[in-house]
């Protein structure tokens, strides 16, 4: 199933818990679950993980058969690892470009392995960005900064010095 | 007091040592960097994560050397995994023989890949009891009142 977690300290931002940004990291190792959970967590962001691309499916409302989620529902971006088994990261990326409600949500999607067909392929789907695992402290900053632009296009100074 | 500063400047060399050795990359310090008061027992943690999947992934790579048919599809998968999660937590040593590892699945290399297998199974044996002994070194140093040094 997936899970959410968040930290219970305040965020330097100046949003409050309510307003933090919801990531939903897709990811079938555990390793790197907890990895990216930490990174976006430091990073001021609510996180929900889940292991694979039908969990994640069921979580955005998006499972064959299932109705789809209230409009107080927010995903604010996903991050999905490209190597999973079952449904790979590129599969979930075009599930969520076909669906009228997610296709507006930025997807990101990492890579160990630097493939420049894969990293085309993402791109042309739709994906917001192709990054290379393992993901560090700067990459999931510049994540947020794109996160903050789309919520508050007024307001870019706010990806300044975080 | 004396007694502290003794085992921190231990646990320095040693993280030390084991960068200079190969055994950790920049990644390790990454995840070192991850933690904080609200999360004090972050590495020890992620690196308990990786300590059960590896092995959990080493016994199946054994086994599917053992059949009479190699699914070297099933092994590339099991390695590509293992060479992720060494990668995460910047096992080097470990994340470099699965690259080799990868090559001989792809040249579809029996022996290839049992000697990589055997290589794979010590770098990791070997990275897991240092890793052990520096959080014991962390340990001890808490125990005694004292703080980790801050990486380097």
């Amino acid at each position: 199933m997936a899970s959410s977690s968040s930290s219970s300290s305040s965020c330097a931002m100046g949003f409050d818990f309510d307003e933090k940004p919801h990531v939903l990291a897709v990811d079938d190792s555990l390793v790197d679950r907890k990895v990216i959970e930490r990174l976006l967590i430091n990073s001021a962001c609510k996180v929900t993980t889940a292991e694979n691309g039908k969990r994640a499916l069921e979580f955005l409302g998006l499972a064959d058969g299932q109705p789809p989620k209230n409009a107080d529902f927010k995903v604010n971006m996903i991050i999905t690892d490209y190597c999973m088994p079952g449904m790979t990261g590129y599969e979930l990326l075009k599930r969520i470009k076909e669906s009228p409600n997610m296709k507006e949500v930025p997807v990101v999607v990492v890579s160990s392995e630097n493939i420049p067909t894969r990293i085309k392929q993402c791109l042309e789907e739709g994906a917001q960005e192709f990054l290379l695992k393992p993901l560090g402290p700067s990459d999931v900053t510049k994540l947020r900064c794109q996160i903050n632009k789309l919520k508050n296009p007024c307001q870019e100074m706010l990806c300044m010095g975080i | 007091m004396a007694g502290v500063a003794q085992l921190q400047r231990q646990l320095v060399d040693y993280t030390a040592s084991l960068f200079h050795e190969g055994f950790l990359d920049d990644q390790f310090n990454q995840l070192q960097q991850l933690q904080d008061e609200s999360n004090p027992d972050f590495v020890v943690e992620v690196v308990s994560l990786f300590f059960e999947d590896s092995e959990r992934l080493l016994n199946e790579l054994a086994k599917s050397l053992e059949q009479q048919t190699i699914d070297f599809k099933r092994i590339d998968a099991h390695v590509h995994q293992l060479k992720g999660s060494s990668s995460s937590i910047g096992a080097q040593r470990v994340q470099r023989v699965c690259i080799a590892f990868r090559n001989f699945c792809d040249e579809k290399n029996v022996e290839g890949c049992q000697k990589c297998l055997q290589q794979v199974k010590h770098e990791y044996s070997l990275v897991k009891s240092k890793l052990e002994t520096l959080f014991k070194l962390e340990q001890q140093i808490l125990a005694a009142g004292g703080s980790i040094p801050f990486p380097m």
